[in-house]
């Protein structure tokens, strides 16, 4: 079941002094369960891409439908809504918010979706538990590492129980083990439960764990390889 | 507690030191503004009762032509229902009358014009305390015959107590008023105005004098509570109809009226000045909550949260900061404004000379009515919806893709 359709993205950024073609004629499918990493040099158009599909910019033409809606279409307050029920987020830098705790972070995007509070509370503490932070659910972020920090992160993402992920550079910020754990995790969500995720990175170890791999190139998709269909291949 | 306002309570307690700071400027703000209005109003509200007691009262009732021709042919005699709402009324504590006109005092080959008072002696001196003004001779008794006289028209008609002078006036419709009134006592007020005004006879006197038995020139109503004034004169009103003229006591004097007002005018900029300074200050602190937590809100925005809801955050962010400081403002200036309310602060030297000499008690008063409090809330209120504006105008121009790399 196709996720979401990009049918020739473009995003135009005019400064003062140039234009830039920041995505140029992107073309894409992405399938439910899908595990995959836009790669590309700095300035290759990922985060833009990134952005476009989470719906975070608006492109200067072309079409992005998520599970058949043209996004494009939706007001701004609409496209907010949008997001919170279809979109999950991680962010390189955890961008949890401070002042709540672990469980509060998790069971907040939830309470947006108006959830009854029993209800979240009991699936935050799932999701807690199932990325190894049933024992820290009342802690801070500040009391947490950055590879618990970025668990919570996944944790919430999870929590609005979305059609795909959008990590954008999650383990920029980690040491190799918390990303190897970090990875593992996502990697075993995807599996058992078929959660899509779709990662921009630079990190090879995320690379090599993703099943399908879109280079960007000054805007534009130099190669789309899936591992699977390779080691079909092969 | 809703999770907007847990989110705002936490948030401004990230940044504890810049709350303190923030809470305190309203703090500071509340206490001087409370100290000055309380100080202010206890002033007036004693200025007020002054000159009210003084002469005017808080009310008066006259016939509906006497206060523009002020002769005796516009007095009246109050009806039954006037006496029984008057005297029904718990909130009017005195009522007071009095017959009004001029008349020419003559003593040998003296004569001066003046005002001649026909009073109630009794009821007279219970509102005004006419009697503590003598000082020579003696008060008037009911039903007495003689006459008190201000201190420089008995110099200049040369009369001492025990003289008798003769009073000539016009009485009701043209009649003549002539009579000898004996000298009872000598008034020396601390208005010089007051002292060149003319003389008080008894009321029933008046009345023979004036050939208008029964009738008054005016009823002078004392009420409990000054702030209650204007409603009691549109019950008044409301009760009585057009058939008599009701006054209240700054249309009849609307010098200390304008006094006041033009004080509480120049206390409204000093205020002002303090309130913009409070203003800036909580405004400074929400430019830099704004700068500081621009990729927060980005984040918030991002992952689902409606730019309304953000905004009604940062609403109980700023509304939150304003009442610590107002809260911990009543907490410090209630206790002391209570203790200067039943404890004055008495003034010494030239001002305190100059207080009594108007028959004032020498001291600085101090007023504890709710509006005082409950004006600082509504004025942190209302800065509060002002500073506002700017985050949520921030919010609402929120860019996403901008606030996600801040």
């Amino acid at each position: 079941m196709k996720v979401i359709e990009v049918k020739q993205l473009k995003k135009i950024y005019n400064t003062t002094e140039v234009k830039v073609n920041a995505l140029n004629g992107v073309d894409l499918e992405f399938e439910q369960g899908e595990f995959a990493a836009i790669v590309g040099p700095s300035g290759s158009g990922k985060t833009t891409l990134l952005n476009m599909l989470g719906g975070l910019d608006q492109p200067s033409d072309g079409e992005i439908r998520i599970g058949g809606t043209n996004i494009q279409t939706l007001s701004s307050s609409q496209l907010i809504d949008f997001r919170l029920r279809n979109i999950g987020f991680v962010f390189q830098a955890y961008n949890l918010i401070p002042v709540l705790t672990a469980l509060e972070n998790v069971e907040f995007i939830m309470q947006l979706q108006q959830v009854p509070k029993k209800e979240r509370q009991q699936r935050a503490r799932e999701l807690l538990d199932r990325v190894g932070l049933g024992e820290r659910i009342n802690s801070r972020p500040a009391k947490l590492s950055g590879g618990q920090q970025q668990r919570v992160a996944v944790a919430r993402a999870l929590a609005s129980k979305p059609k795909f992920v959008l990590a954008d550079e999650p383990t920029a910020n980690l040491d190799s083990k918390s990303t190897e754990n970090l990875l593992d995790m996502m990697e075993e969500l995807n599996r058992q439960e078929n959660i899509t995720f779709i990662f921009s990175t630079h990190d090879q170890r995320v690379v090599n764990k993703a099943r399908r791999v879109i280079t960007l190139e000054d805007g534009q998709i130099i190669s789309d390889v899936r591992k699977e269909q390779e080691t079909r291949t092969n | 507690m809703s999770t907007n306002f847990k989110l705002a309570w936490r948030n401004i307690w990230r940044n504890r030191r810049r709350t303190y700071i923030t809470a305190a400027s309203v703090f500071f703000g509340v206490l001087l503004s409370t100290f000055m209005t309380s100080m202010q109003e206890g002033t007036y509200s004693k200025m007020i009762d002054n000159v009210v007691s003084f002469y005017s009262g808080y009310i008066q009732i006259h016939h509906t032509d006497y206060w523009e021709n002020k002769t005796i042919d516009y007095c009246f005699t109050p009806d039954d229902t006037l006496l029984e709402s008057l005297a029904k009324n718990p909130e009017i504590r005195l009522i007071v009358p009095r017959l009004e006109s001029f008349a020419l005092m003559a003593y040998a080959n003296n004569t001066k014009g003046g005002a001649l008072i026909g009073v109630d002696p009794q009821k007279e001196d219970e509102m005004s305390h006419l009697s503590q003004w003598v000082t020579e001779g003696s008060y008037l008794k009911p039903n007495d015959d003689g006459i008190l006289l201000a201190v420089n028209l008995a110099k200049n008609l040369s009369v001492q107590v025990n003289d008798t002078v003769v009073l000539l006036s016009q009485g009701y419709h043209g009649a003549t008023a002539a009579a000898l009134f004996p000298v009872r006592g000598i008034l020396k007020f601390p208005s010089p105005t007051m002292n060149n005004m003319g003389g008080y006879i008894d009321l029933k006197t008046a009345q023979n004098f004036f050939s208008v038995s029964n009738q008054l020139s005016s009823l002078v109503l004392m009420v409990n509570d000054y702030s209650e004034v204007n409603k009691q004169k549109h019950l008044l009103h409301n009760k009585l109809g057009n058939q008599y003229e009701i006054m209240t006591w700054d249309e009849m004097d609307p010098l200390t009226k304008n006094m006041i007002d033009a004080d509480r005018s120049g206390a409204y900029i000093t205020k002002g000045i303090l309130y913009t300074l409070v203003g800036f200050g909580i405004f400074g602190t929400v430019i830099m909550m704004m700068a500081e937590r621009r990729k927060e809100m980005g984040i918030m925005v991002a992952i689902g949260m409606q730019k309304g809801r953000l905004s009604t955050i940062l609403f109980f962010e700023i509304v939150l900061l304003g009442f610590i400081g107002v809260l911990a403002g009543f907490a410090f200036s209630l206790p002391f404004i209570s203790y200067f309310v039943y404890h004055p602060i008495p003034l010494t030297g030239e001002s305190a000379k100059a207080y009594e000499e108007f028959g004032f008690e020498p001291a600085m008063y101090f007023s504890a009515q709710w509006f005082i409090f409950a004006r600082q809330v509504l004025i942190i209120f209302i800065l509060t919806l002002l500073v506002f504006c700017y985050p949520l105008i921030k919010t609402v121009r929120l860019k996403l893709t901008k606030a996600l790399r801040a």
